[in-house]
């Protein structure tokens, strides 16, 4: 079985979660006897000998940054040193000529293709191949505009590519019910596949947290409660800083500790100082490494507030490194884990009626953590694997019929 | 020689469940039971449920039966906080049950009235509520009720020397295979250790055929009918005595309606008693018809409940252990202040059922459907109640306690 699979980014130079679940899927999926050509904007060495990583056009990279929003801008640090900002729009444009060249050198059965800078491209591989088209729909636009209308070119990618695909894989029920809602897609057409986590990644803690300051506040009885996350619009940031408001009033010895980087930067630390409680909240911006790793480490609790999460990665990780969750019900992780705490993430109120009941009682966050932590060991991408095979079976039979 | 007897005991039981309240409840409105009629954990919607689906079909049968058959019998235990929540919110569920005992042939059995666990954290504080209770069946029934019970079927040897202390003629439990042994449940036995009281063991293999497995259709006993039932009981040579202990709700709630359930209980007394040496006994007619065959040494604590038969389900996890603990710490202030009204939440919160909607057993699993429970989580069980603990907390500080 031979896939051609469109992606935009793999680690080490994701800017996100998408090129960590392309990894990690790309690899079950080895496992299970598929053959996968996966074409990226750029070329870099990603030290991967379970698929073919194929350049699209020649275009050296060290480090990729995403500015905020997804959609905005890409900064490149290319082999030379030299740093360019790149319009997305014109790079998804460059990389769709590119594989329109490609497929004429290729042989696959399936073409399958990660979020909208790729569908252009896929639609091209589709037109010219008479290939099935799987779409793999990480997050609509709606949701990375928070659930506001974002932009409308995009909305025109996603909405053509959605109709003309031959089937479309949704990371949660959360995202298939966006793409009915937002494009009118039949429910029979779109099937979900959750998301997982491949565990054995992760790379352990060492024995000393990186926060100092933290660790010796929290000997002195106090309680850390960590997000971590781009500081944008979808997160839902500034709700956490309301709760953490009234949870501070409560419970003064409460600390809130928001890792991550984004255009809300500002606005969330006016928030914090408006609320008054700029004393309890510490922004440390965008951590790396074992500074990422301590930043879940050090929490008593995880927060994920956000206002529409496709998945949500980071409340498993924080259960991997050993901080229970507190996350919004508007979020494709909350159909998978069960063990943790949830919240509509307009409902500031009870978001902070939960956090004080984590602060307050110990017992609470250590059966959480327990808990959670079995259903953790249990993540695999196996099932999705599983999942995807048969469906490339399936469609490659029917374009062959 | 005496007839062989079915020994049939109901439990009718409903807490009083704390609503979903949050820290901004506490210090300001203390009022952690009763809630919007629409809410999950209305009890007053649940009583009118339970009501319909089965005290009253369940009690109009039963009745029937009483007249039908002069030799039914059957032993009841209804605790406090049901009894007062079918005084305020369905008079006629409870006017069905003083029919019943009206009767003259339906046994009311003694427990605590708030369903607590306080005979494992205070003494004193179980035989305050065991006396209310008594209170309560005097004046709702004009009873006294002879043989005891502890919430879940919580039994030790302890309690059995308690019981016997207290005058009781009998106590009850699960007739559990490692206390057991080679015995089986169907005799009536004698506490160790202790002088007068008997010892009255659930069969717990029959009461599941029909308090768990009866509606289920993979179950090769599936399905069940009265004539089938006291087939196996006839069939068992070595018995005086069939003790089919399990929940009221059975009937009706836990064992719909559609399933047959009512025609099960319908055809029951006439299948058993077609036979004249069979007969139905009160727990109390076991005790004194039946000499005990035997002593039970039972040194760790039992229940009804789960594979384990423990009291895991409700203090088995760090949470549980904490919120009882905390509860309990509260009790000298609490008894000090004279507060009825204090003194009466913080008893609400001592039944059994609060901890078992925090139990993480089978939640773990994903196994939520094993798992009846009025709160999406265990977690948001536990949050609702020591925000209610903390509420306690404030009162007292306002009386000038401080906890």
């Amino acid at each position: 079985m031979k896939i051609l699979m469109l992606g935009w980014e793999l680690p080490p130079h994701n800017s996100g979660g998408l090129g960590v679940a392309c990894y990690q899927l790309c690899k079950a999926l080895s496992t299970k006897g598929a053959d996968i050509e996966f074409v990226l904007p750029y070329s870099a060495d990603h030290g991967i000998d379970f698929m073919t990583v194929t350049a699209a056009h020649p275009q050296g990279v060290i480090e990729v940054l995403k500015s905020g929003i997804a959609y905005d801008s890409y900064k490149y640090i290319y082999n030379n040193g030299t740093e360019e900002w790149v319009d997305i729009y014109g790079q998804q444009l460059a990389f769709e000529q590119s594989v329109d060249k490609l497929v004429e050198l290729a042989d696959f059965d399936v073409i399958h293709a990660h979020d909208w800078l790729t569908f252009r491209a896929a639609l091209r591989a589709k037109n010219k191949t008479n290939r099935p088209m799987i779409l793999h729909v990480h997050s609509v636009e709606s949701d990375r505009a928070g659930g506001g209308y974002g932009n409308p070119m995009v909305r025109e990618i996603e909405s053509i590519a959605m109709l003309v695909a031959d089937k479309i894989i949704a990371v949660s029920s959360h995202t298939k019910k966006a793409i009915m809602r937002d494009y009118a897609i039949p429910a029979d057409k779109i099937q979900v596949v959750h998301n997982s986590m491949d565990i054995t990644s992760i790379e352990p803690l060492d024995n000393d947290n990186a926060y100092k300051y933290l660790t010796a506040m929290k000997a002195r009885g106090y309680k850390v409660v960590v997000s971590i996350g781009r500081l944008t619009i979808q997160k839902g940031l500034p709700n956490l800083l309301r709760a953490a408001k009234i949870v501070i009033d409560h419970e003064p010895k409460t600390l809130f500790v928001i890792a991550g980087t984004g255009e809300q930067y500002v606005e969330l630390l006016e928030l914090a100082a408006q609320l008054g409680i700029s004393r309890n909240v510490i922004f440390t911006g965008f951590r790396r490494g074992k500074q990422w790793r301590d930043s879940y480490a050090i929490g008593d609790l995880f927060v994920m507030p956000s206002i529409s999460e496709p998945f949500g990665l980071t409340p498993l990780e924080a259960i991997g490194y050993g901080t229970p969750a507190l996350i919004s019900k508007q979020s494709g992780v909350a159909e998978v884990l069960t063990n943790c705490l949830k919240v509509n993430y307009w409902d500031i109120d009870e978001m902070a009626n939960q956090i004080v009941s984590v602060v307050r009682n110990k017992s609470l966050r250590d059966e959480l953590h327990a808990n959670s932590l079995k259903e953790y060991q249990r993540l695999s991408w196996d099932d999705a694997a599983d999942s995807l095979m048969s469906l490339y079976h399936r469609q490659a039979k029917k374009a062959t019929v | 020689m005496s007839k062989k007897a079915i020994v049939l005991y109901l439990h009718v039981h409903q807490p009083f469940r704390v609503k979903h309240y949050t820290i901004f409840d506490a210090g300001s409105n203390h009022e952690y039971f009763d809630t919007d009629y629409d809410d999950r954990t209305s009890n007053q919607r649940i009583i009118h449920k339970v009501a319909e689906k089965s005290y009253l079909p369940t009690n109009k049968k039963l009745l029937e039966l009483l007249h039908r058959h002069p030799e039914f019998h059957l032993s009841l235990s209804i605790t406090g906080t049901v009894l007062e929540q079918l005084e305020r919110w369905s008079p006629a569920a409870l006017k069905s049950f003083q029919e019943l005992v009206a009767t003259g042939r339906v046994e009311i059995v003694a427990e605590t009235y708030h369903h607590s666990l306080a005979f494992f954290y205070s003494l004193a504080e179980f035989e305050v509520q065991v006396n209310m209770h008594r209170e309560k069946v005097q004046q709702l029934f004009g009873v006294t009720p002879q043989v005891f019970r502890n919430t879940e079927l919580s039994y030790n040897n302890d309690l059995a020397s308690w019981a016997d202390r207290a005058g009781y003629k009998g106590i009850l439990a699960e007739g559990w295979d490692p206390v057991l042994d080679w015995r089986s449940p169907n005799y009536v036995y004698r506490p160790t250790y202790t002088n007068n009281i008997r010892l009255l063991m659930k069969n717990y293999k029959l009461s599941d055929d029909i308090a768990f497995r009866f509606g289920d259709s993979n179950w090769s006993g599936w399905p069940l009918t009265a004539d089938k039932f006291t087939g196996w009981l006839k069939d068992t040579e070595h018995a005086t005595n069939f003790n089919l202990f399990m929940d009221y709700e059975t009937f009706g709630e836990h064992q719909w309606s559609e399933s047959g359930i009512f025609e099960f209980l319908n055809h029951l007394p006439e299948e058993w008693l077609k036979n004249p040496d069979h007969t139905f006994m009160t727990v109390s007619q076991a005790i004194d018809n039946f000499e005990p065959v035997d002593q039970i040494d039972t040194p760790y604590t039992t229940t009804w409940a789960d594979t384990e038969r423990d009291l895991s389900a409700w203090l088995g996890n760090p949470m549980q252990s904490q919120a009882i603990t905390a509860l309990y710490e509260l009790q000298h202030h609490i008894i000090k202040t004279g507060d009825y009204a204090l003194i009466e939440d913080w008893r609400r919160l001592q039944t059994s059922d609060h901890f078992y909607y925090m139990c993480t057993k089978w939640f773990s699993d994903g196994d939520i459907h094993a798992y009846f429970s009025p709160y999406e989580t265990p977690y948001e069980a536990f949050t609702n109640f020591m925000n209610a603990w903390h509420d306690l907390k404030f009162r007292l500080s306002e009386k000038g306690f401080e906890v």
